[in-house]
Formats: structure tokens, C-alpha cells, sequence
């Protein structure tokens, strides 16, 4: 496609795959890193918004009494948090935008196995938070009854439980879709030479995860089917009223959820692979450990998921079994966080903006993942359970591991992305102020909750009312932060400067074409010779 | 501070100590080299990268000796549990009857009351069921806490050691009030205990508040 001047490069902006131009040669578009910004977009938007209702709680939590809001609303308020933090954001976040934008590339193929599916996967993406925010609207009014929808209380509740939760059912659907694309792509579209063991780690993990994907979304899926036939037909299956067993429900919502706190981490760990050896400008340390490792929290991770319940009265021999696989499956996470330390030793270390952001990463979600074990003990469990304690904890985990790598994976690859420079020292004071109002916010909520606060409360005692507003004095640094961020990306793109093709000294295959990339990526699809972290190769790369 | 109120507190107080100890010194651990490193091996320094894949030995020991922690954590954990869950059968027991949302105490002779008391020494089991949606029963204080389920039996031990007043919160999301779902658990000596069992009257005229 000629666009009359020389000096702009063809690249995937201004060459379309539909024969429309405009608005809808995006919306049409099968090209996965259109599909892959069009996500970005999306997310980015339901983050910024689950982030505004953060910022409300805390606000209504700043001090015991009412503040702004009555209980019904700070109900509906942590419920739409979780259900838009955990369906809208992190679960799609990583797979979706960077999976979509990279997987093909990083593999050496054109695209993903199947484009036209990978749209689809978008649209139904859509349509369940379009359902989602319809259910807000409507009579009945947003749902309350916590992102678990525990039954008997979601039974009973006369919020829009059933269309919230049909929503969670259709996002299940664009989950799978993804999964099975990914899964397909890598078996299929792998370039010649790129054997598995070639893959980059962010392969490897995005592979895991789409396999995750596959297997347990169908039982989120059939759980929520379960649950919507209850509510209308009156079936006794979950609600004891009718005769059902709601531990049941915790049972089969668990067997989903947990494996999906893996969907969340798995990626993450995928780029903090990616981002150490560049930067580090060696390779990494175990490759085939942190290769392996990923599959095996993949499977490993769905036999512990009752560890969310060792307040649930089920049989204390369960507990014990699932206590003492919880302990096992925390090994290879740790195991991945020695790799990457050691990764650094003997490197040449280059600690650019998406660097600091990894070191941010490994610091919050080691915390993350140590008081993973504080609860995976029974004796401490049995205390903690259901407190902020616990809140603190997946915070940790989910925003200061999971959220923190979208934020390194944004920086990493922006001007891949966007073929635009984003302002070093911005970024740099980012970090820092991002670290800062991360652990105001959170920090203090293990103390709260060691201290007997339960979580989902609207009202507390007293003697909670100090550690409470250093935690909303965070919030205000932690959001003010992300902004801040989104801002200066957002005049990086309209005035930042011209990103070269490589400007960090990467190796993977999305560093050898040029920024932003060209339709289909490669002109000729690359033979693979070089192991992926082989920075041997940036003598060549050169002369390309 | 005041003695703990139960044994079981000093258990999972020991146990947290024992876990959070050893993850202090390995969260400083990873963070000190990960800061090191960097340092030590900045671009600056002009340092030539060397490519090293793995080293078996390294890698055998850091994961046999988080192998061992973590069992050991395990450990100390189950056993203080076991210890939660040896319910003696002489225990004094006391009916929860948890609704929307308030909690409700039968005994054994019928007396009925929103909050809970007990006699000093003395082991109480409590058999716990819901009349609507799930609760949780959960002494801060003591450390220990349950779930309440309709249709369902759950229990929960403890012997107090000490007098006083401890809080009662409700720990499962049961709704509008579920932040309110307040009450409270005073231990009082064995005779004042038992001339209130005995009583007519359904409250205390004890003077205990805390």
C-alpha cells in the first residue's frame, strides 16, 4: 500500500487487511496487533475505572462512620472493584494485549493460527463487559455480593446477580478462545529453527497459561450455569434452603478461580523473563527450570484450591492435604524469583525505566508471595482468613506482581508498539512514586488484618482508624501515580520521539523488524540459529 | 501487654513469628543481592556480560532448602490446628445460631443470649449453624475462627485463660450489615458464671467490660 511519501515505512497503522479505512478498518481487522491495541484500549479503560472505585472505598474507609456513601453502595462498590479488577483487567490484561501484540511475533509468524477467531475473541471480550455495565443499570440495581458470588447470599440477593454473572460467563468464552488460539499458534506457527526449547520465556508462559485457559474456564463456566438455573428455576443445588450444599459452590468456584490466579501471575513471569536478559545483556540464568517451571505451576495449580476454604468446615484432613500442597506449589515461583536474581550476576546491567519496573516487581511480589505462606499455614489461616490480611496479600500478588509487569511490559515494548520514545526520567520518577503509594496503601493492611479486621466491611472499630488513613493516603499517591503514567505515554505517543528498532538491545525476534512493525510482521519469515537470550547475535543485528 | 487470653494465641502467634521471620531474611536476602548486583555489574563499569545457563548445585540447594522451610512451616501450622480441633467431649458446650445479622447463644439449659459467656479454664465447644446465609465466627482476640453454613454443623473450640471482654465479628460477607454484625465473648470466674447460669435472668450483672 503506497502512502506517497518515502520516508514513512509501511508499517501495521497504515496498511489495513479489510478494504475499509478509518474507524473501521480497525474494528474489521484480523491483524493481531491491531487486535492486540484494540484490547489495550478496552483494559486500560476498565482499569482506570476499577481504580476510581479503589479510590472511592478508601475514601468511604478513611474513617469509622458513613463518609460519602451508604452500605449498599460500598457493597455494590467492592463487588464491581473485584468483578472488573479481576474479569476485565488482569485476567485479559497480560495474554490479550501483549500476548496478542508479541506471541506471533517473538515465534516468527505472520499472525495467530486463527485471525478471524482472534476478532471474535475481542467482540465477545465486549460484549461481557457490556453486559457487565448494563447490569449496573438496570432495575435491581449493580450487583453486591463480592466478586466470589457466594451463594446462599447470592441466591438471595436482589441485585442483578444473574446478568452480572452471565457476564462473567461470556468473558469465559473469549478466555478459551484466546487459550485455544495461543495454544494452536505456538504448536503450529512456530518459524523453521524455533524449536520449544528456542521459545522465549514469554512464550513459554503465555503457552501455559492458554492451556489454564482451556481446561478450567469451562468450570467457571458451568458453575455460573449451575447458579443461573437455581435463581430462576429454584433447583436445589448450591442453596441449602432447597437442598443444595454452598459448599459445593466454593468447591467448583475455586477449582476456576485458583488456576486463575496462575492465568494472572504466569504472563507476568513471562516478561520479567524477557525484560531481565535484555537489560542484563546476558543470558538467563535456567532457562529450562523457568521454562518448565511455568507448566508445572499450570498443573501443579489446580490441586490447591481449597486453600481458600480452611474456614469452610470442610474435613480437617482436607485441609491438612491442601496445606501441604500449597506449600509445594509455592516452590517454583520461588525457584523462578533465585533465576532471576542470579540472572543478573556477571551481567551488564542497564537499569532502564522497564528494569526498575521488574526490580519494583520482584520486591512487591516476593512479599506477595512469602505471606502466601503466612496463609497456606493452617494455625495462621484460621486467624487470617477473611481479613485485610489477606486483602494485603492478592494485592501484593495480583497488583504488585501482575499489575506493576503491565505496567514494565507497557514500558518494554511502547515503542515497539507505537515506534515513539516515552520520556526516561518521567518513567524513572514513576517507579519510584509508584513504589512509594503502593506500600502506603497495602502495607498497613497486614497489620490491620493480624489485628482482627475482617474484610468487606463498610464500618470499623476505632482502634483500625490510624492504619486506615495512612492506607488512603496511599491510594491517593498509588492512583495520582497511574495517572501521571497514562499521561506522559499519552503525549509520548502525539509528541514522543521516533523509537529505532531496537532501542533497548534486545534479541527476540520483535527486536530484529523495524518500530512500529509492518503487517505480517516479517518480510521473510526468519530461520531460527540462535538460542533466544544469545546477545551474541546484537553484533549482526547491527548490519541487518 | 497483657497474657494471652488462650494457649492457641501463643501457638499462632509463634507460628506467624516463625514464618514472617524467615521471610524477612529472605525477602532482604533476594532484595540486598538484586540491589548489589546491580550496582556491581552497571553498564557503566564496562564489565564484559558472561553468559552463564545454570549451575546445578546452586539450584539443587535452592530448592532443597525451601523445600525443607517450607515443611517445617507446614508443619508448626498443621500441628497448631490439630490442637484447634481436638475438641475434649467434656467440653461445655454452647448453641450459635447465626442470622442477618446478629448472633444468638443457646445453652444447654435453656437460657438464650446475644452475647457470649463463658467460664474462666474451661473448654468451650461451640456448635455452630446459620438460619440464612453463610457467617463466620471469629474471636480476634483468640485467634481462631469458623465458618457458619445453613443446613450445616461447624464447630469451634477454644479455653479461655484469661478474663475479660473480647470482640465477636462476623468474618463471611453476609450482606447490608455485615460490618455491623458485631458481638462480643466475656469470660467470667467460674462462680460468677455459674450464679448467672442459674439465674433467671438472661444478661450479666458481671462488671467485667475489658
Amino acid at each position: 500500500m503506497a502512502n506517497g511519501k518515502d520516508t514513512v515505512a509501511e508499517n501495521f497503522y497504515n496498511q489495513s487487511t479489510n478494504k475499509h479505512t478509518g474507524i473501521l478498518s480497525w474494528l474489521l481487522t484480523v491483524d493481531h496487533k491491531r487486535i492486540g491495541l484494540m484490547y489495550l484500549y478496552a483494559i486500560l479503560t476498565f482499569f482506570v475505572v476499577g481504580v476510581i472505585i479503589g479510590l472511592l472505598m478508601r475514601l468511604e474507609l478513611i474513617a469509622p462512620g458513613r463518609q460519602l456513601m451508604d452500605a449498599q453502595t460500598y457493597n455494590a462498590l467492592f463487588t464491581l472493584h473485584g468483578v472488573i479488577m479481576i474479569f476485565l483487567f488482569i485476567i485479559p490484561g497480560l495474554p490479550a494485549i501483549f500476548g496478542n501484540f508479541f506471541l506471533p511475533i517473538q515465534l516468527g509468524a505472520r499472525d495467530v493460527a486463527f485471525p478471524r477467531l482472534n476478532l471474535l475473541s475481542f467482540y465477545v471480550y465486549l460484549a461481557g463487559a457490556f453486559l457487565a455495565l448494563l447490569s449496573l443499570f438496570l432495575p435491581g440495581g449493580p450487583i453486591d455480593t463480592g466478586w466470589t458470588f457466594y451463594i446462599p447470599y447470592s441466591v438471595r440477593s436482589t441485585t442483578n446477580v444473574s446478568l452480572a454473572i452471565f457476564a462473567a460467563f461470556v468473558l469465559g468464552f473469549s478466555s478459551i478462545l484466546t487459550g485455544i488460539n495461543f495454544v494452536t499458534t505456538v504448536h503450529r506457527l512456530r518459524a523453521p529453527g524455533m524449536t520449544f526449547f528456542k521459545m522465549p520465556l514469554f512464550i513459554w508462559a503465555t503457552y501455559a497459561t492458554a492451556w489454564i485457559q482451556i481446561i478450567a474456564t469451562p468450570v467457571i463456566g458451568i458453575t455460573i450455569l449451575l447458579v443461573m438455573v437455581e435463581r430462576a428455576f429454584g433447583v436445589g443445588i448450591f442453596d441449602p434452603a432447597l437442598g443444595g450444599d454452598p459448599i459445593l459452590f466454593q468447591h467448583m468456584f475455586w477449582i476456576y478461580s485458583h488456576p486463575a490466579v496462575y492465568i494472572m501471575i504466569l504472563p507476568a513471569m513471562g516478561v520479567v523473563s524477557e525484560i531481565i536478559p535484555t537489560f542484563v545483556r546476558r543470558t538467563i540464568f535456567g532457562y529450562k527450570a523457568i521454562a518448565i517451571s511455568s507448566l508445572a505451576i499450570a498443573f501443579v495449580g489446580y490441586l490447591v484450591w481449597a486453600h481458600h476454604m480452611f474456614t469452610s468446615g470442610m474435613s480437617d484432613t482436607a485441609r491438612w492435604i491442601f496445606s501441604l500442597l500449597t506449600f509445594i506449589v509455592a516452590l517454583p515461583s520461588g525457584v523462578k524469583v533465585f533465576n532471576w536474581v542470579a540472572t543478573m550476576y556477571k551481567g551488564s546491567i542497564d537499569p532502564k525505566p522497564p528494569f526498575l519496573w521488574v526490580m519494583n516487581f520482584i520486591f512487591l511480589f516476593s512479599i506477595g508471595g512469602l505471606t502466601g505462606l503466612v496463609l497456606g499455614s493452617l494455625a495462621t489461616d484460621i486467624h487470617l482468613h477473611d481479613t485485610y490480611f489477606v486483602v494485603a496479600h492478592f494485592h501484593y500478588v495480583m497488583f504488585g506482581g501482575t499489575g506493576t509487569i503491565f505496567f514494565a511490559a507497557l514500558h518494554y515494548w511502547f515503542p515497539k508498539m507505537f515506534g515513539k520514545m516515552y520520556n526516561d526520567r518521567l518513567a524513572r520518577i514513576a517507579v519510584v512514586l509508584f513504589f512509594v503509594g503502593f506500600n502506603l496503601l497495602y502495607f498497613p493492611k497486614f497489620i490491620l488484618g493480624y489485628m482482627g479486621m475482617p474484610r468487606r466491611y463498610y464500618d470499623y472499630l476505632p482502634q483500625f482508624e490510624p492504619l486506615q488513613f495512612v492506607s488512603t493516603v496511599g491510594s491517593w499517591i498509588l492512583a495520582g501515580t497511574i495517572f501521571f503514567i497514562i499521561g506522559y505515554l499519552i503525549h509520548a505517543l502525539l509528541k514522543g520521539k521516533k523509537a529505532t528498532s531496537n532501542p533497548w538491545g534486545g534479541v527476540t525476534l520483535e527486536w530484529h523488524i523495524p518500530s512500529p512493525p509492518p503487517l505480517e510482521n516479517f518480510k521473510e519469515i526468519p530461520t531460527v540459529t540462535h538460542e533466544p537470550y544469545d546477545f551474541s547475535q546484537l553484533k549482526e543485528m547491527k548490519d541487518e | 501487654m497483657s497474657p494471652a487470653p488462650t494457649t492457641h494465641v501463643e501457638t499462632v502467634d509463634f507460628v506467624m513469628l516463625y514464618i514472617v521471620g524467615i521471610s524477612v531474611i529472605l525477602l532482604l536476602g533476594i532484595t540486598a543481592t538484586m540491589i548489589y548486583f546491580v550496582f556491581k555489574y552497571h553498564r557503566k563499569k564496562g564489565h564484559q556480560p558472561v553468559d552463564i545457563h545454570g549451575n546445578f548445585w546452586l539450584e539443587l540447594i535452592w530448592i532443597a532448602v525451601p523445600t525443607a522451610l517450607v515443611l517445617s512451616m507446614f508443619y508448626f501450622g498443621y500441628t497448631g490446628f490439630r490442637d484447634l480441633r481436638d475438641i475434649p467431649a467434656d467440653a461445655f458446650k454452647v448453641k450459635v445460631e447465626a442470622m442477618m445479622w446478629k448472633f444468638s447463644f443457646k445453652y444447654d439449659n435453656g437460657k438464650q443470649t446475644d452475647t457470649l459467656y463463658v467460664p474462666i479454664n474451661t473448654p468451650i465447644h461451640l456448635e455452630m449453624t446459620s438460619v440464612d446465609v453463610n457467617h463466620a465466627f471469629f474471636i480476634p482476640a483468640f485467634r481462631i475462627k469458623e465458618d457458619i453454613i445453613n443446613n450445616k454443623v461447624t464447630d469451634l473450640y477454644f479455653k479461655p485463660e484469661e478474663l475479660g471482654k473480647y470482640d465477636v465479628a462476623c468474618a463471611e460477607y453476609c450482606g447490608l450489615k455485615h460490618s455491623m454484625m458485631y458481638t462480643a465473648v466475656k469470660v467470667l470466674p467460674k462462680q460468677e458464671f455459674d450464679a448467672w447460669y442459674d439465674a433467671k435472668s438472661n444478661e450479666s450483672t458481671s462488671v467485667i467490660t475489658k
